[in-house]
């Protein structure tokens, strides 16, 4: 691989390089959910190459203020300097927001395998004003350790941002559960 | 590959490729990184940079305001879901002094040349230089009070940001149709206290109604414009304040009948001007908190 990527540096890009590139930057995972790949999760949205070998990776954040993000870029930097790549460009794209829809069937996987429940489709919003929701939203989530669909939520917001924390009342566990959004 | 280190810290810097971790300042990432932040036609960009850092500071003083509930929540899961909603604020501010930097380099000014934007703005700025409205700055009361100002903020903030989703500034609409999804579930956390509380027992439908009358006399503010934004909504890039309150109002009259209270007399309001940089004493000390460490120890890292 690193042959590969200094043949690039070397001069000219060959084939396969934007391939390598891409599956180290696909390889890099979450630093709060360290089962799912950035591209598990969805927030990694372009790898490319240039001709003289310099890397530009896009990213997207998930939450506004996801103190993983930092975490994120810098990991790719990592990764991708250790596979010899030594100009290495993480960018920022805001739009369109990032959504739990872009979790993938392999992340929702993982999640799962890892005692972690996935989201499920997130709510559309219908036309006028963001409607104000006094009831807390019944989620049909199953759990991730016996398979019961009869749980309950035990606090909207959990350990990070992006999770609620659930009990099943067949086997008792808790356990967490990737919020929809 | 293994490297004697004296310090354990020298050896974790080293697992982390050298990078210095700094407290505040170059160890994060422009948030923005690589986003277009061209101003749109027809759009000074002073305004543009004043504009973003209203936003960004009504976020920040509001989040500030919430994570001092930290070991202070009735509840354990009330202080998370307390501590998550300011995180939510605080990302969406970073991004909105960021925004607010790359619209008008001049902006942060003369004690912090060397700092990205975001931390030149958030720290090294006095209290007549913040431009967050008033409603968000007081100390934060009892948890009554606390909810009833989330809900009112929120409400606002959400009605704003659904709107700023069609801004001619492409970063301030990114950042809006984020925002919209976060304020959502703040706002029904909110609602959902004061409901309970206002309908609850003798007590704390008491402290409930007192938390909602006191917050009140600063709801009159959040609808009145400065020259600024007036200039920015006329050229579709921010929102016209006044034409927040009918949706305001919409969800205040959903919430407080259920919670069994009365609402406020409309003429329980105080002057206050945040927007142009006056505030209350409360600003002072929260700044105080906020800043001291990155005054005292401005090369600090961990």
């Amino acid at each position: 691989m690193v042959t590969t990527v200094g043949n690039a540096r070397g001069g000219g890009a060959q084939g396969g390089t934007v391939s390598d590139a891409r599956a180290i930057a696909e390889s890099v995972t979450d630093p709060e959910l360290p089962m799912l790949t950035l591209s598990d999760l969805g927030v990694l949205r372009s790898v490319e190459v240039s001709a003289d070998g310099g890397v530009t990776v896009t990213i997207t954040p998930t939450y506004s203020g996801c103190p993983a993000m930092d975490a994120m870029r810098d990991d790719l930097r990592r990764s991708l300097h250790e596979a010899g790549y030594s100009t290495v460009d993480v960018r920022t794209v805001l739009h369109p927001a990032w959504s739990t829809d872009w979790i993938t069937a392999a992340g929702r996987a993982k999640l799962s395998e890892h005692g972690i429940a996935p989201p499920g489709p997130a709510r559309q919003r219908a036309a006028g004003p963001v409607p104000l929701t006094l009831q807390p939203l019944v989620r049909r989530v199953s759990c991730p350790v016996c398979g019961s669909p009869d749980t309950e939520e035990l606090s909207e917001f959990s350990a990070t941002a992006c999770k609620a924390l659930r009990r099943c009342r067949s086997c008792r566990e808790p356990f967490e559960h990737v919020k929809e959004i | 590959m293994t490297t004697d280190h004296d310090s354990a810290y020298d050896s974790l810097a080293d697992e982390h490729g050298g990078d210095a971790r700094w407290a505040f300042g170059t160890g994060f990432d422009d948030p923005l990184s690589g986003v277009d932040t061209a101003v749109p036609d027809g759009v000074e960009p002073a305004d543009l940079a004043a504009y973003s850092l209203m936003l960004a500071d009504d976020a920040l003083v509001m989040s500030q305001r919430l994570t001092q509930w930290c070991t202070n929540a009735p509840e354990l899961e009330e202080e998370v879901a307390l501590a998550n909603i300011g995180l939510d604020l605080l990302g969406q501010a970073r991004l909105l002094l960021a925004r607010a930097g790359a619209a008008d380099p001049t902006l942060p000014g003369r004690l912090a040349p060397d700092l990205p934007h975001e931390d030149a703005l958030a720290y090294f700025r006095g209290p007549a230089e913040f431009r967050n409205v008033t409603l968000a700055e007081g100390d934060n009361g009892d948890f009554a009070r606390s909810v009833a100002r989330l809900l009112i903020f929120s409400t606002w903030r959400l009605a704003l940001l659904d709107r700023l989703t069609s801004s001619r500034d492409a970063v301030l609409a990114a950042v809006a149709a984020k925002g919209v999804k976060e304020v959502t579930y703040h706002r029904d956390y909110a609602a959902r206290w004061v409901v309970r509380l206002g309908d609850g027992t003798a007590l704390s439908h008491e402290r409930m109604s007192a938390g909602l009358n006191a917050t009140w006399p600063y709801v009159e503010e959040l609808f009145v414009s400065s020259d600024v934004e007036q200039r920015l909504a006329a050229a579709d890039v921010g929102v016209d304040l006044a034409g927040l309150r009918a949706e305001f109002d919409d969800v205040i009259a959903q919430v407080l009948p259920l919670a069994g209270l009365v609402h406020p007399p409309p003429e329980n309001t105080v002057e206050s001007a945040g927007r142009s940089g006056r505030h209350t004493e409360a600003l002072v000390t929260l700044l105080a908190e906020m800043q001291g460490l990155a005054r005292a120890h401005p090369e600090a890292t961990w």
